[in-house]
């Protein structure tokens, strides 16, 4: 499914919309950066609660689909910035990491 | 690890030590060079987390040093060098879990004690050196498998 859809469905907000056709095919939810490194898989919608610089570096590196900061949380604009730079998707979504990975686990595996 | 392939391309990068705000963006410039160069996308992505790790514990643990990039037609080699308070036990540090991380980098998602065994998951030699008080040299060779598969990119 797109990302896109993905957001429209979840009512996700894009903060950076680089690529909004890239297909979600499953998601990750980890706050540690090596662990996202190591098992997220490309395409995944990875879900978090860092938003520091680093994130989009290893958004990047991993080729997610796209960062989601759950619980409404925001990065600050140079995060932004340098998302869009990269060519990374930036979301926010207002619910908590759980509820936000057991609508998208429902939407992607109905 | 003597190969007769000849060097294609050497760059150095400084790290600076502490500077988290510039952390990680050696690595997207890495894997921007080896694109360039034409290097197979899965030695890319590989090269680009090693790197990524390697920078990490530069900056995380270390004043500062610097990373070398070496691509050979057959391999990669990312070699890091920093002159930090070294490895007291360098088996130690490649357990998976084992960090000596302080609360403020953990908090930021830093060490989970993942980062020596991504290096290792993700490049087919690595080497590391470390004297106490002088620093560590750490390199990795990431083989270019021009058959390659999306296999044995990450799992360990």
């Amino acid at each position: 499914m797109k990302l896109g859809a993905v957001a429209h469905t979840l009512r996700l907000e894009f903060l950076v919309d680089a690529a909004p056709d890239t297909e979600v095919r499953d998601g990750y939810v980890s706050d540690l950066l090596s662990d996202v490194l190591a098992h997220a898989e490309p395409g995944d919608l990875w879900l978090t609660h860092q938003r520091h610089l680093n994130v989009v570096a290893v958004g990047k590196l991993r080729e997610v689909a796209g960062i989601v900061f759950v619980r409404g949380l925001r990065p600050n604009p140079e995060v932004i910035q340098k998302a869009r730079e990269e060519g990374v998707n930036l979301l926010v979504s207002q619910d908590d990491a759980f509820h936000t990975a057991g609508k998208l686990h429902r939407l992607l595996f109905p | 690890m003597i190969s007769p392939a000849p060097l294609r391309h050497r760059e150095i990068f400084p790290v600076v030590g502490l500077d988290l705000e510039r952390a990680g963006l050696v690595s997207t410039e890495v894997q921007r060079v080896l694109r360039r160069l034409g290097v197979e996308p899965e030695a890319v992505r590989r090269a680009g987390i090693v790197c990524f790790e390697g920078e990490m514990n530069m900056v995380l643990y270390t004043p500062g040093g610097r990373i070398i990039l070496l691509v050979y037609d057959d391999r990669v080699e990312l070699i890091f060098s920093d002159r930090g308070a070294g490895i007291p036990d360098v088996e130690l540090a490649r357990q998976p879990g084992y960090s000596t991380a302080p609360d403020w980098a953990r908090e930021l998602g830093f060490g989970s004690g993942m980062g020596i065994p991504n290096m290792e998951a993700n490049s087919d030699h690595l080497e590391i050196r470390s004297r106490l008080g002088e620093g560590t040299v750490i390199r990795a060779v990431i083989l270019r498998r021009k058959d390659e598969t999306r296999s044995g990119s990450t799992h360990s």
